[in-house]
């Protein structure tokens, strides 16, 4: 029950893009077609994933013993950069189909806020490493349906005849406040 | 003189938020009011400013494969002096900015400066750079944070211009940052258009 409360939270109430703001870049950069936001979407899902494991397990075991909590931003940000790197190398052997799909998008998610964000909240919440997991995937999902739903509202938009000084970036932003709109419509139901 | 250029493209002419759109997540996610997003503007500013002087001063030292992941740690190392610093001497600002303090880490425009500026041109002119960049982005989240603080609560840096009661919660919350940029980016286009 406790998962799925996180779970909910995290895709619906506190959703990752549209009220905390982690992963602005991707969500306008690679919203403009459906296909490009689905690969984008699994790739930070995947990286998101995996780095909130391997952050937690270090903060847990070498950084909180060794007193080293002033090194959390740093080493974070090292390790998923590396892992980055690691992920893409090993998707290159293992599945070169998966890694046409998501190629692309892998380096770009070391600067990606959300995945350096879940890393950090999840130790602000004290979370243990099953909750942590959960939380992560839920992030993730979260992402992905934000990254979709505003990609198709996107491909609609593209259609439509708008002042020229509105046009691109400045209608996608009331957009997406107006999706943001329609998510806080899920505060409170947990 | 031609640093005096260097300095007023960052804040005028490549506006990292209005014409680059670099830096999005702090710049909707602290702006709740002027004074947070002048706080977190002044933060990047810092750090901009630091990390420019210091990549330009070592990078010919830096082989250019591990590029990317050096500048990252310079970028780190002043973003913990700063999370440590403002935990000490502004402890209400360090909280309300809360998460988006490391996560300037992550801001684009700090890397993307350090690659496309500091990386090919020396200390002097990488300090004006850092500082317009800078000053730039702390005008624009300034201005977002000072709009949204008026139309949702009827005041500007605390100081109340009409009743709260008239204020539109909205603008203070997640959608009015969308909406508020929108409208912003698109007032800043028509004008450069024009111009």
């Amino acid at each position: 029950m406790e998962y799925i409360l996180i779970f909910i939270a995290a895709v619906f109430v506190n959703n990752i893009v549209l009220s905390q703001f982690l992963g602005i870049c991707p969500f306008l950069g690679v919203s403009k077609k459906i296909d490009t936001a689905l690969g984008m979407s699994g790739a930070v899902a995947f990286v998101l994933t995996i780095a909130t494991i391997v952050t937690y397990l270090v903060q847990v075991y070498v950084l909180e013993p060794f007193d080293l909590g002033y090194m959390q931003t740093i080493s974070f940000i090292l390790i998923i950069a590396a892992l980055v790197q690691l992920v893409e190398i090993v998707l290159k052997k293992v599945s070169p189909a998966l890694y046409q799909a998501l190629g692309v998008f892998l380096p770009l998610i070391t600067t990606n806020c959300c995945v350096l964000g879940v890393a950090i909240i999840v130790h602000q919440k004290d979370f243990d490493l099953l909750s942590s997991v959960v939380y992560a995937i839920s992030c993730a999902v979260g992402f992905a349906l934000a990254l979709i739903l505003f990609a198709g509202l996107r491909e609609q938009l593209s259609l439509t005849r708008l002042p020229k000084a509105m046009a691109g970036t400045p209608i996608a932003f009331i957009v997406a406040g107006i999706l943001a709109m329609a998510f806080m419509g899920f505060s409170g139901i947990c | 003189m031609n640093n005096f250029k260097v300095f007023l493209n960052g804040l005028i002419k490549e506006n990292p938020t209005f014409v680059l759109l670099l830096g999005m997540c702090p710049t909707l996610g602290t702006t709740s009011s002027a004074i947070n997003g002048l706080g977190m503007g002044l933060a990047t500013t810092f750090v901009l400013i630091c990390s420019n002087m210091v990549i330009s001063l070592i990078k010919n030292l830096i082989p250019d494969k591990v590029r990317i992941p050096s500048f990252i740690v310079v970028i780190a190392a002043f973003v913990t002096i700063l999370q440590m610093c403002m935990e000490a001497y502004l402890p209400a600002l360090y909280d309300s900015l809360g998460l988006f303090i490391p996560l300037i880490v992550v801001n684009c425009i700090v890397l993307g400066r350090a690659e496309s500026f500091a990386a090919k041109n020396g200390v002097i002119p990488s300090f004006f750079d850092g500082l317009g960049m800078g000053l730039g982005f702390s005008f624009a989240l300034t201005l977002l944070g000072a709009v949204r603080e008026l139309l949702g609560t009827g005041k500007i840096f605390d100081i109340a211009l009409y009743s709260e009661d008239f204020g539109m919660l909205i603008f203070v919350l997640a959608p009015g940052a969308f909406i508020v940029l929108g409208f912003l980016i698109a007032i800043v286009g028509k004008i450069r258009g024009n111009s």
